[in-house]
């Protein structure tokens, strides 16, 4: 890999905490390896902050390796920025130009209120998932063997393809109505694919769906605006999915 | 001179775990929601002991730094999970995984607990797919399976390159469930900054809202600490970036026993780094060793004109490659264990022969070309094309590996801008687990009372090297099935406790602790940020209490880090407030507490006058570079026990290894 050094401006949100109104910041940042990842060029500019006493800013990170969810910075205007199917941590600076200017933006949702410059509170996917994104079984040990129901590869490969949704946000952010559905849907495909999961199927979409109205997330137009900025690529498929499961459980609910 | 109670049941092997629970002491369920847990970290030992200890009705409190349990470090494990259900029919059995796990730790593990995590290893497979973790599957419907380093059978379970992410949320789903029914509380965004001891027994923990900032006391019956790893000593590892060993440091520095800290395995296919901003390594899975040939060139001229870009490794002919697992461990080949292949992997790079073009030259190709042939053609007939073109070949061979490994070979392509279907990978050995841990008897109870340790955090089943896929076993095998009998066996004796109150004069003193501290580390005003320090410490640990280690390094790696120590107090710059998110001070605390343990893994290296697993003492090894035990004199576990501020201080005990059911041989993977 020849590296190459760039120098970029860089325009990022700076807010104290949930209280105080939050404005554009600029910085200057020189020397910045095409071959850094996206926050490594972030720690860089953060490095050169406290050399400067001045304060670093907050952003969440933490595995860097694009599956724990937890980076999350709308870059020019896309969440997770310039690349396909990648999150922040794995979007890299050869994507950029010596002298560009980047915008850095954290999620923007009534949903996920900011905590402090980026980070942003998304504790609203957790109580989601409270509300029924799990199936009912004990963890005694004491279940039938693994192999006792053989399931379709194509069901388990498609239950997969959902679950592997990282709960990143990425979808909220990018919508216009910061909806959830994309999130929520494939929750609630990678059970209904299942027969471990098809037996609470009904509660299940009924109160993950409700869970996802009170915490403020708008409702899904169809622009698919989410399919396209998921990190995982998780399918609109999902969302259909998920409709299908509603409407049969507004019928059939007792 | 050993202290130590390992508190291992008599009876043979394969009935001491069933025989001793079946005799453990009960909490009835009316007892239950008198006593309180608290379980510190939420990835595959955490989760799944919160969900376990809560839908048994204990009241719960559950801790984790992240902004949601799920994002604990275990959802980065990519290849899979060992389990001994001979699905695939070659031979497998829970006495094979045993051995294997023995023999793969270089015999430095402890027999009992090794068979124990053995023998449950089928139950967890069980258990995740009741609860909807989408393994991945053949045509028929049953589970699929593959190989992993150190095993001659096919007993890894696997979704995809992400079975960590699905096992974790699997766990993380049974915890919502837990949490919406009110039985576990949740903490994100806060940390454990100590442990509180009341007559010597665990009774709570002192933890910061990461957010506000608030100091706040938390008081529990029992504390179970699953909190992970401390690769991160080394500052580049495969480790998240807040992957941390405070919790388990804190509760060493109040007496528990921390155990053989020298143990680290440096896993071998990683992708080499690229510059000095680098932050993290990233790891490319053990499974991708099932399909790709790990090479250097033979000749040293080829490598330099790899490096230089003047030739491309496809040009170099096969007869000019050097397949140097295959050559040296034919029996195994690609398939040695972890430590095994990054000590072969330093050896063709110390002679010059690395194929990386960055300032070490560190890196070799793993290259999938072969596997793309033979895939390919099986593809191919199984279509019933019997004379396939080359061209079908290599695109049914690449169809075929991007089903097995699509996510890693994208992850490879985002970090180094390079095609893994048309060039070999280039990959290196980097810090990625640790064996050592705090010292756990057969309960997984700490020396402290009332302290549990599950998951990586403890040291108990992985001896001097852990095989690749048993990680996530552990982590769900404690979890699951094990410490929720032996902790109720502890707290069968807290009925009539009653609630441990937070106004008693240990958790002032505990608070005052951690307060003084954080304003310590604020008003330091010194001239140098928290990373400074933290790359430091990186370097110094991985030239000197790295893949080798010998004598005169390790003592001058023992001065150089108390010299660091005193450096980091006193010049160390932490911007912000204490009463706010302030991720430099979250940073300052825990780089603290790792500066002080990369000293205690120093000395733990240094008194262990022997190579065995990912411990290589330079001075003992055979004629061909194979590590060389000491059976007479190291056949023990080495537990540290905490002396006060100076780390050489500390004292060594010694818990005896006894092989009553397995026979201790060198081991050989030819």
């Amino acid at each position: 890999m020849a590296s190459k050094y760039i120098n970029v401006n860089l325009k990022v949100w700076r807010q104290k905490n949930a209280n105080t109104k939050g404005k554009m910041e600029t910085y200057k940042l020189d020397n910045v390896s095409t071959d850094s990842s996206f926050l490594e060029m972030m720690d860089q500019l953060n490095e050169q902050l406290i050399n400067e006493r001045q304060e670093p800013i907050a952003f969440d990170h933490d595995c860097r390796e694009g599956i724990c969810g937890m980076c999350s910075l709308y870059i020019n205007g896309r969440a997770h920025g310039p690349d396909n199917a990648v999150t922040t941590c794995q979007l890299h600076m050869r994507k950029f130009d010596d002298g560009a200017t980047i915008y850095i933006e954290p999620w923007r949702s009534k949903a996920f209120p900011v905590i402090k410059d980026l980070v942003v509170d998304r504790s609203a996917f957790d109580r989601i998932q409270q509300a029924g994104g799990f199936v009912s079984v004990n963890t005694s040990g004491n279940t039938i063997d693994a192999n006792a129901t053989p399931i379709p590869k194509a069901d388990a490969d498609k239950a997969f393809e959902a679950a592997a949704c990282i709960g990143c946000g990425a979808c909220v952010a990018s919508c216009k109505n910061s909806s959830a559905m994309l999130f929520v849907g494939a929750k609630v495909s990678q059970y209904a694919l299942l027969p471990q999961g098809k037996v609470e199927a009904t509660n299940r979409v009924l109160n993950m769906v409700r869970q996802m109205e009170e915490e403020g997330f708008g409702n899904c137009t169809n622009t698919g605006a989410c399919e396209v900025e998921c990190p995982k690529g998780i399918s609109l498929e999902n969302i259909a999915r998920m409709n299908r499961e509603f409407m049969k459980a507004m019928i059939t609910a007792e | 001179m050993s202290t130590l109670d390992s508190k291992i049941p008599e009876g043979h092997i394969s009935q001491k775990w069933t025989d001793y629970k079946d005799h453990l002491k009960l909490v009835a369920p009316n007892n239950r929601p008198k006593i309180d847990i608290i379980v510190v970290g939420t990835g595959l030992a955490g989760s799944s002991a919160a969900a376990s200890l809560g839908e048994m009705g204990y009241n719960v409190k559950a801790f984790c730094f992240q902004d949601s349990p799920r994002r604990a470090h275990s959802i980065a494990a990519q290849g899979g999970i060992n389990a001994a259900k001979n699905y695939q029919n070659d031979g497998d059995s829970i006495f094979r995984l045993f051995y294997d796990t023995i023999k793969g730790g270089d015999y430095r593990a402890r027999e009992a607990n090794v068979h124990r995590l053995a023998e449950v290893s089928g139950n967890i497979i069980d258990q995740c797919v009741a609860q909807g973790v989408p393994f991945a599957r053949e045509y028929g419907g049953l589970l699929d399976n593959r190989s992993f380093g150190g095993t001659q059978v096919q007993r890894t379970f696997y979704a995809a390159g992400q079975t960590g992410q699905q096992l974790l949320l699997g766990a993380y789903s049974a915890l919502s469930r837990q949490i919406g029914l009110g039985r576990v509380k949740m903490y994100n965004r806060h940390e454990m900054l100590d442990i509180v001891k009341v007559d010597g027994k665990a009774r709570g923990i002192i933890a910061r809202n990461l957010v506000t900032g608030e100091i706040e006391r938390h008081s529990a019956h029992a504390v179970v600490l699953a909190s992970g790893g401390y690769g991160n000593v080394y500052f580049l590892s495969t480790n998240a970036m807040g992957s941390n060993v405070t919790a388990a440091w804190k509760a060493h520095k109040q007496g528990a026993y921390f155990a053989n800290p020298c143990y680290v395995q440096i896993h071998p296919t990683c992708i080499p780094v690229h510059g000095t901003n680098q932050a993290k390594l990233t790891l490319m899975s053990e499974s991708l060793r099932n399909s790709g040939r790990i090479w250097v060139p033979k000749k040293k001229e080829d490598a330099e004109a790899i490096r230089a870009g003047k030739l491309k490794p496809t040009e170099l002919a096969e007869d000019e490659r050097d397949y140097y697992l295959e050559r040296k461990y034919p029996a195994f080949g690609n398939l040695v264990p972890r430590d095994v292949a990054s000590r072969a992997a330093k050896e063709v790079c110390d002679e010059g022969r690395g194929i990386e073009s960055n300032d070490t030259n560190e890196g070799v190709y793993l290259d999938f070309s072969t596997e793309i042939q033979t895939k390919g053609r099986q593809a191919a007939y199984a279509k019933g094309n019997h004379n396939p073109t080359p061209e079908e070949v290599t695109a049914l061979g690449k169809q075929w590996l991007e089903e097995k490994y699509g996510n890693l070979f994208t992850m490879y392509q985002k970090i180094t801008d390079e095609n893994p279907y048309e060039t070999p990978m280039k990959i290196y050995p980097a810090v990625h687990y640790t064996m050592g841990g705090v010292w756990v008897d057969y309960n997984l109870q700490s020396t402290i009372p009332g302290c549990f340790v599950t998951g990586e955090a403890n040291f108990s089943d992985h001896g001097a090297n852990r095989l690749g896929a048993s990680a996530l076993m552990q982590g769900l095998a404690d979890g699951y099935f094990v410490l929720p009998y032996t902790l109720s066996n502890y707290l069968a004796d807290e009925i009539r406790t009653g609630k441990i109150s937070t106004d008693l004069p240990e958790f002032n003193e505990a608070e005052t602790r951690v307060k003084e501290l954080i304003n310590t580390f604020l008003a330091n005003n010194g001239t140098k940020s928290v990373d400074y320090f933290h790359k430091k410490l990186g370097l110094i640990m991985w030239n000197k209490v790295g893949m080798g280690r010998n004598e005169k390094g390790l003592n001058e790696a023992i001065v150089e880090l108390a010299e660091l120590k005193a450096e980091f107090n006193k010049d160390v710059y932490v911007p912000g407030s204490a009463d706010e998110l302030n991720p430099q001070l979250e940073k300052a605390l825990r780089v603290a507490d790792l500066i002080e343990l990369g000293q205690l893994m120093a000395m733990d290296a240094l008194q262990r006058n022997e190579s065995c697993g990912g411990h290589f003492r330079e001075e003992y090894q055979d004629a061909e570079g194979e590590t060389l035990r000491d059976d007479q004199n190291f056949s023990f576990v080495g537990a540290w026990e905490y002396k006060g501020d100076n780390i050489n201080d500390e004292v060594l005990h010694k818990e005896e290894l006894k092989y009553e059911f397995i026979k201790i041989a060198a081991r050989n993977y030819k």
